[in-house]
């Protein structure tokens, strides 16, 4: 257990510090994010409808939207040149694979949502300080469970001539519940109302979360071993 | 600790079919130190899928794979220490250093100052000067020989390389076979696949000839050439 | 699996008859819809078309779950029939979706004054659809043999598992955005005539699904063997 664990961080580091050089998937998916956004703004009547009631779905199209895009670099990478087979020749355990693929994604995609939710602020005009905690705490929330979904689902789609296709095409389906209950929990949030409101949502997010990481988790060898 | 025959690595009827596809069928084989094996045949006749079987790559559908006495079963993690594999590709990650990459490899291996040994094995491959510079702007030769050295970090004494030789300059095949050779004399063991047996005869110890699957014959080298030679030309193999 | 050309054909031609029979008993299900069930009071002739869309909703549910659990048993089992069985029902599964959704609509214009609403069973229905292509368009996508039933069991699962997750999301966003809705589809106090041929036609889609799974996967293994004799024969 302990060297999975640590084989896992390993492979989250690689694939960070990677990123990190290159840039590639970060950079459009922050750019997508804040188009996203800007488009946001623009196709609206802005007579007929309030910032207010499209700021929720705004912000989550955009988080939903922009992991989508990074989520396929993690296997696509590793399809390039093969190394997948590097991973499952090393001594870990096929989890591992699973869970350094799933930090690094949360990595990228927390990156994305971070970089996106003060843009968010500065063009919906809409201040989130004094929800700053319960909105992390969403947020984070809804995020793991359509990544561990898409971490899964991408392992696959890569291996597909439609790779750029097939994920959002299977992936779609697995936002609906966190997209969902993050809107309806952000909604309320920007509306102040009270966090006991929404513990019902709140409580199905982390039930998401728990089934599908587990899953997920024991899911993939039947994924990476031929 | 080693089997009572002291094989390295045993392949016992192995049948590998999906459907209608049948990649192999009931091929068998056991390896000892000091033994480097050459797999031949023509393409399609389940080379690659056998080496990947036997690196526990591949899950048979029929039929065990033994390390060290030990049966190989794809998630199992022990065996894989015995194992060092070079294919066709480089799995080097084209956005990580030499460096970064074997040291990676270290660290999956679980080996102590990662860095350190990743360091040691690419001045003895000779890259020791270009062990900070990405992938893509070295020859595929340099490439190639540092997979090699990854291949290599965990001291495995199974070594299976696949199409090995392929895009390599003639200065970095010697470079090659001198290290297939290393190792076999190391008491270790090398299964090479390669349709082009001329690159690594001098290597070979024993000869293994596949086709559709199955094996068709499987001789040491020291036979008369001649009889070897047409054997494998009945095969198609050069 | 053993390839075997005429235990397919003959399993082939098994399905068509049952399907065949499925068929004329859904001509008779049309007939009583008609003639033996009375007409609803404030909805008229529109609704009749409950009794083809309701079983095919239903149906579409079992076929999903079938799928999921075949599925989860090859990855346990490794056994291809089995795979071949989940590949076949989802396709049988994914005509009655569409049926499901397009008689939907049909149903709901006349009644309700729009073609959709977004209420739990109809967003369900919508999710199964999707369920069923991604599953299928990935079979289509894979070509490797193996690679394609893992990797589809692995979306069949996941999708088994999401059904509730979707249901219990827009249950939730329904009691508390309750819409107005102005009749029940599916009122508890049904008749007992329109219950028995909602049960009727229900019986009837089951005959028709296990008609045509049974004619699909003997094609299937037909086609298996079709392959194994393309096999050997490169082989020499």
């Amino acid at each position: 257990m302990g060297n999975g664990l640590r084989a896992a961080l390993a492979l989250a580091a690689r694939d960070v510090r990677a990123e990190l050089r290159s840039r590639t998937a970060l950079t459009s998916a922050l750019v997508f994010a804040a188009l996203v956004l800007v488009v946001f703004n623009f196709a609206r009547d802005p007579t007929r409808l309030g910032v207010a009631d499209l700021a929720p779905s705004a912000l989550w199209i955009t988080f939903a939207f922009g992991a989508m895009t990074t989520l396929n670099r993690a296997f696509a990478i590793e399809k390039e040149h093969g190394a997948l087979d590097l991973l499952r020749l090393a001594p870990m355990p096929r989890e591992a694979i699973y869970a350094g693929k799933l930090l690094a994604n949360l990595a990228f995609v927390g990156v994305v949502e971070a970089v996106a939710l003060p843009l968010f602020v500065v063009f919906f005009n809409r201040p989130v300080w004094h929800v700053l905690g319960p909105l992390l705490l969403v947020t984070a929330l809804a995020t793991i469970g359509f990544v561990a979904v898409g971490t899964l689902l991408s392992a696959m789609a890569v291996r597909t001539r439609f790779a750029e296709l097939m994920l959002p095409l299977l992936l779609l389906p697995f936002m609906l519940p966190p997209v969902i209950g993050a809107v309806q929990v952000t909604a309320r949030l920007f509306a102040d109302r009270p966090l006991s409101e929404v513990s019902g949502w709140l409580r199905l997010l982390a039930v998401y979360d728990v089934v599908f990481v587990t899953i997920s988790v024991l899911i993939f060898p039947a994924v990476a071993d031929e | 600790m080693r089997p009572s025959d002291g094989s390295l690595l045993t392949a016992i009827d192995i049948e590998r079919a999906f459907g209608a596809r049948r990649a192999l069928a009931g091929v068998s084989l056991v390896v000892h130190p000091g033994e480097a094996v050459l797999l031949a045949g023509p393409n399609g006749a389940g080379k690659t899928t056998l080496l990947r079987c036997l690196a526990g790559l591949a899950r048979p559908t029929r039929g065990t794979v033994q390390v060290h006495g030990r049966a190989l079963r794809v998630g199992d993690a022990a065996s894989r220490r015995h194992i060092g594999m070079v294919a066709h590709q480089t799995w080097l990650h084209d956005d990580l250093t030499l460096l970064e990459n074997l040291a990676f490899a270290a660290r999956l291996h679980g080996m102590p100052r990662p860095r350190e040994v990743a360091a040691a094995a690419l001045e003895r491959a000779g890259l020791g000067a270009r062990a900070g510079e990405l992938p893509p702007s070295l020859s595929r030769g340099m490439q190639q020989r540092a997979a090699i050295a990854r291949a290599l970090l965990h001291e495995p004494d199974i070594v299976l390389l696949d199409e090995p030789f392929s895009g390599l300059d003639a200065a970095a095949c010697t470079a090659l076979r001198a290290t297939m050779t290393g190792v076999v004399a190391g008491e270790g063991a090398v299964i090479v696949v390669s349709h082009q047996p001329n690159e690594v005869w001098d290597v070979v110890t024993r000869v293994v000839g596949l086709r559709a699957g199955r094996v068709m014959f499987d001789t040491p080298k020291t036979d008369t050439s001649a009889a070897l030679t047409s054997e494998l030309s009945e095969l198609g193999v050069g | 699996m053993i390839p075997d050309r005429a235990r397919g054909l003959a399993v082939a031609r098994r399905g068509q008859w049952i399907a065949g029979l499925g068929l004329v008993l859904l001509a008779g299900v049309y007939i009583m819809a008609q003639r033996f069930t009375p007409m609803e009071v404030s909805q008229g002739l529109a609704q009749k078309i409950f009794y083809l869309h309701v079983p095919a909703a239903w149906t579409s549910l079992l076929v999903f779950s079938i799928v999921g659990i075949t599925s989860a048993l090859y990855l346990w089992l490794r056994d291809e029939r089995l795979d071949l069985f989940a590949a076949s029902s989802a396709e049988v599964g994914v005509v009655f979706s569409i049926i499901m959704l397009t008689t939907g609509p049909l149903w709901a214009k006349p009644i309700w004054g729009t073609w959709w609403q977004w209420d739990a069973r109809l967003t369900l229905t919508l999710f199964l659809f999707f369920l069923f292509v991604g599953y299928l368009s990935l079979r289509a996508a894979v070509p490797d043999a193996g690679e394609r039933a893992r990797y589809s069991a692995v979306v069949a699962i996941l999708g088994f598992l999401l059904v509730p997750f979707v249901h219990l999301s827009v249950y939730l966003f329904r009691t508390i955005h309750p819409m107005p809705v102005v009749l029940k589809p599916s009122a508890p106090s049904l008749p007992d005539s329109m219950l028995r041929t909602l049960l009727i036609a229900f019986v009837v889609d089951l005959v028709l699904y296990i008609g045509f799974v049974t004619a699909r996967y003997g094609l299937g293994l037909v086609a298996h063997a079709r392959a194994a004799e393309l096999e050997d024969r490169t082989d020499a």
